[in-house]
């Protein structure tokens, strides 16, 4: 790995990063960080000793169960219990036992917590009774017997027809007709991608523990704290004391337990409290892939003026995203997507037009990227057609283009620092030798171009029957929340020196792989000039931790790393200034035992010189951008259309590296999902339902699949954050898929349009006639 | 019901269940062996991968019929000889160090299907790691960090 260290612009006083936190080049060999840490709940989990939802016991618990809906859209006219069976020795509950509203907490609140007699069944799948027992052998007699009587209504499942909008924006700024009219070429294209599962190996799992005073716990796999103990408060009709969440280990989340366990653990706590027992959810593979929610699918339109010489002059871009039944998180995926949409380029005149409308699937929801990744195929596969006809190369078109230092963007923010769209750009090019390369693969052979066919010869490498390509993609990623986002949630986090001399990080931020646990110490630790090994992170517990915003938008080592570094900075001055000023190692331990305990909670200050209009969609976005540039080489076997994608080179700007090996593993990670989105991961529907809702049927990629990996990490930091951090665990997804459509073209010579990249639709645009269906070039 | 009795961690077990019960949720709920996890509950993602005499199998497929008289690993037993001196054996001490391991459900399995390719003379070759974890599914890692840790324990590293 190599690390790429920008100068810091405009360091203003107090917000210097601490040296402590930089990597200096040559400091990793191997696979391995020098004097970084390594992962701390790491020893657990490697001897199968780390506690996940499934792994915790409860005397006496009982098992939970859902009963969903089959049909896409009805009237539940009632729920029928076959009265020739014995149902004493079970609990049922149906919408009726809900004490509070009857409303899953999110943006709009329009979906049931369970569809109630008289109300409209709105996607297959959907939640309509549950039902708990003391064993699964009972639970698996019982279920068929719960029968649903309903009235079917007629379901929608274009987003395009659909006359429920959820969300929509326009963005824009210029005059677009007059960037039209001043275009040498003017090129249109139309780009879809399906649903995504984020996939977490750990499906979802909900415990749920009735407390004495009326109240109730639950222990879970999760992301978002805070998120599910609003909904209880909302659905349960409990107080914020009477309510508690409580994060197990987690097995990944990739977006995927953000909303989710929301209303899991309400339908665990529901069941918890009629029966008057602890009651475990743990769904199984089938159950969470037909009913939880997966990425937004999406119909991305481009409208594009540029010069002869490869200069954008219009952008004019229609995104329809598909939100499936209910609203989730859809406004603030649909506004990153809108927002992402034209890519990393300055263009004079842009109009975004963004959508996103009801339908009767399964909702849709939050998964690494946001919005992000279907927008970014789009402009950069776009991009590349525009460089192909005008006959300028990939990387060349888009340094003529990509954003730099005091450029603006469509929403009018003005990129005053933290750019590195060039310099990602040229390590990619560099380090992956693309201009040479590119000259042995199947585009140095002009002549095929357009033809729809692969002759024999020069473009084969390897076996016979392959082609061989390479392609480039560039990508940026809004650091943090949207807009005004953080200064509406407030977040808080804390960091105390107990009575004990222990130092700890008291916040709501979720490990779930992704290294929370072991860089926020290293983060504390390296403002107070103690080790890292001295600073323990509390466990996530409602009953314990601040709300510290969600684990969401790759803001936790952004955002609430930097609550953590500030509040570890005030507790070390208020600590020295008792002590005249002697330094925080030397004094603290017996400042806790004269003193007692301290405790900073630190709350988010808006970052200086931000400002959003969140109606008008002007201004700062974001605080700061992450850029990604991602080069992938590829191999099509030409008579199967299947590609194996070999290798990547992927350079991440992520403003400052905390932990090598971490960031690295984020950027690995991230990329490989992208992949799959590229290649492999699809699901296909009838009448509304996912008929792949298997791991035998839903392919990701296995260690064969995967290409051999070369990161890069470039530091470009964010004045605002202290230590300069603007976060990593998206900017990977937005990139991956359209390097490797890009290096199938190269290969093969076709433009592959709508994801994932599947053998059918390669050997179909192959065999497509020049300018014909998705193999239009 | 039948007795079986088979050799868990190097120990013996015995417990009475229908002989189509799955091996896994003898571990997990008779024996309290937790490392062992279900990820699909049908053979695709091999995060319940255990030894059996020294194979790797899915324990969600092992019906409790196959297991009378065999001699069952988990990660549990992996680092006996090393935890009795409080510390990781070579293979999950690399795992930690080139950060193999994120989210950590795929871990356990991950870990036994590599210590089956090394107990069997596998070699540092990517390629032929990759072949051997196929069927451990990690959505965490891109594998990388895997395959790099276990070829340095194949090549004889010391983490």
């Amino acid at each position: 790995m190599t690390t790429r260290t920008m100068p810091h612009p405009t360091a203003s006083p107090g917000r210097s990063a601490p040296d402590a936190l930089v990597v200096e080049p040559g400091s990793t060999v191997a696979g391995r960080a020098k004097g970084f840490p390594v992962r701390r709940e790491g020893p657990a989990k490697l001897t199968g000793a780390a506690k996940y939802t499934d792994d915790l016991v409860f005397p006496g618990a009982w098992y939970g169960a859902t009963i969903r809906s089959t049909e896409p859209r009805a009237r539940l006219i009632g729920i029928e219990l076959d009265p020739s069976v014995d149902w004493s020795k079970v609990v049922v509950v149906t919408a009726e036992d809900i004490p509070g509203e009857n409303l899953v907490s999110a943006i709009k609140e329009d979906q049931p917590v369970l569809v109630p007699i008289g109300g409209e069944i709105r996607h297959h799948a959907e939640p309509v009774a549950l039902l708990a027992a003391p064993d699964r052998e009972t639970i698996r007699r019982l279920r068929p017997h719960v029968r649903l009587i309903t009235e079917p209504l007629p379901p929608e499942f274009n987003p395009e027809a659909s006359d429920h909008v959820f969300a929509q924006y326009e963005i824009g700024g210029g005059d677009l007709d007059a960037g039209f009219a001043a275009a040498d070429l003017i090129i249109e294209g139309e780009y879809r991608v399906g649903h995504q599962e984020q996939l977490y190996i750990e499906n979802n799992a909900m415990i749920a523990v009735p407390a004495e005073d009326g109240g109730m716990a639950v222990h879970g796999s999760l992301q978002c704290p805070y998120y599910v103990h609003k909904a209880m408060i909302k659905t349960l009709g409990l107080s914020a004391a009477q309510a508690r969440v409580i994060q197990a280990e987690t097995g990944g989340g990739f977006g995927g337990k953000e909303e989710y366990p929301s209303i899991l653990a309400l339908h665990a706590a529901l069941l918890a409290r009629k029966s008057g027992r602890p009651v475990r959810m743990i769904y199984d593979r089938h159950e969470d892939i037909a009913a939880t929610t997966k990425r937004h699918p999406a119909i991305v339109r481009h409208r594009t003026g540029v010069k002869r010489d490869g200069t954008l002059v219009a952008q004019d871009i229609e995104v329809i995203m598909d939100a499936g039944a209910y609203c989730t998180l859809t406004p603030v995926v649909l506004s990153r997507g809108a927002l992402h949409s034209g890519g990393p380029y300055r263009c004079p005149n842009v109009r975004i037009r963004a959508r996103a409308t009801r339908t009767n699937t399964p909702p849709n929801g939050a998964f690494r990227g946001f919005g992000a990744p279907q927008v970014e195929f789009a402009v950069e596969t776009h991009l590349n057609r525009i460089a192909d006809r005008l006959g300028i190369a990939p990387d060349e078109i888009r340094r003529r283009n990509a954003y730099e230092l005091n450029d603006t963007t469509p929403t009018g923010q003005v990129l005053r620092e933290s750019v590195a769209a060039q310099e990602v750009l040229r390590l990619a090019v560099d380090a992956s030798d693309f201009e040479r390369l590119r000259l042995g693969t199947g585009h140095a052979n002009g002549e095929r171009r357009g033809s729809g066919m692969v002759p024999a010869g020069r473009l084969q490498s390897g076996s016979a029957r392959t082609a061989s390509g390479i392609g480039l993609a560039l990508g940026w990623h809004g650091a943090g929340f949207t807009g005004s986002g953080e200064v509406h949630i407030g977040s808080v986090a804390s960091v105390e020196l107990g009575g004990d001399g222990r130092v700890r990080v008291l916040m709501g931020s979720t490990e779930m792989g992704q290294g929370t646990n072991t860089i926020f110490p290293l983060m504390v630790a390296g403002e107070l000039g103690i080790v890292a090994d001295a600073v323990d992170m509390a466990p996530v517990d409602t009953a314990f931790v601040p709300d510290s915003g969600p684990t969401v938008a790759s803001r936790t080592a952004m955002v609430v790393g930097g609550l953590c570094i500030d509040a570890a900075r005030r507790l070390r001055a208020e600590v020295e200034a008792r002590h005249d000023g002697r330094p925080f190692a030397e004094v603290y331990q017996a400042d806790a035992a004269t003193h007692g305990p301290t405790r900073i909670d630190q709350g988010f200050e808006p970052y200086p010189g931000i400002h959003f209009d969140d109606a008008t969609y002007r201004g700062d976005a974001y605080p700061a951008f992450g850029w990604a540039a991602c080069v992938v080489m590829v191999e099509v076997d030409l008579d199967t259309g299947e590609v194996a994608v070999r290798d990547v080179v992927a350079v991440d700007d992520v403003g400052r590296v905390i932990h090598p090996i971490l960031c690295e593993g984020q950027v690995e990670g991230g990329t490989l999902q992208a992949i799959g989105y590229a290649t492999i991961e699809e699901i296909k529907l009838d009448n509304g339902r996912y008929l792949n809702d298997r791991l035998a049927t839903y392919l990701i990629p296995t260690a064969l699949d995967a290409p051999r990996m070369r990161t890069i990490l470039v530091e470009a930091p964010f004045s605002g954050a202290p230590h300069g951090a603007k976060g990593v665990g998206e900017l990977p997804m937005d990139v991956g898929a359209p390097a490797v459509i890009a290096a199938i073209h190269d290969a093969v010579g076709v433009w592959i349009t709508e994801l994932p990249a599947t053998p059918e639709r390669i050997l179909a645009a192959m065999g497509a006639p020049p300018g014909d269906s998705t193999g239009a070039a | 019901m039948s007795a079986v009795r088979f050799l868990i961690n190097g120990a013996p077990a015995e417990v009475e269940v229908p002989g189509m019960r799955r091996l896994l949720d003898v571990l997990r709920e008779e024996l309290g062996l937790t490392g062992t996890k279900e990820g699909c509950g049908e053979g695709e993602c091999g995060a319940c991968s255990v030894l059996l005499d020294g194979q790797v199998v899915d324990a969600c497929l092992v019906p409790m019929s196959q297991v009378d008289g065999r001699i069952v690993r988990t990660v549990e037993g992996l680092s006996l000889a090393a935890r009795e001196r409080g510390h990781l054996d070579t293979l999950q001490e690399t795992f930690l160090r080139f950060g193999a391991a994120q989210c950590g459900i795929c871990t356990p399995g991950m870990l036994m299907a590599a210590r089956a390719y090394l107990d069997a003379g596998g070699g540092p070759s990517p390629d032929a790691i990759r072949e051997a974890i196929a069927g451990n599914l990690c959505r965490c890692t891109g594998y990388q960090k895997i395959v790099d840790a276990i070829a340095a324990v194949a090549a004889g590293d010391r983490p």
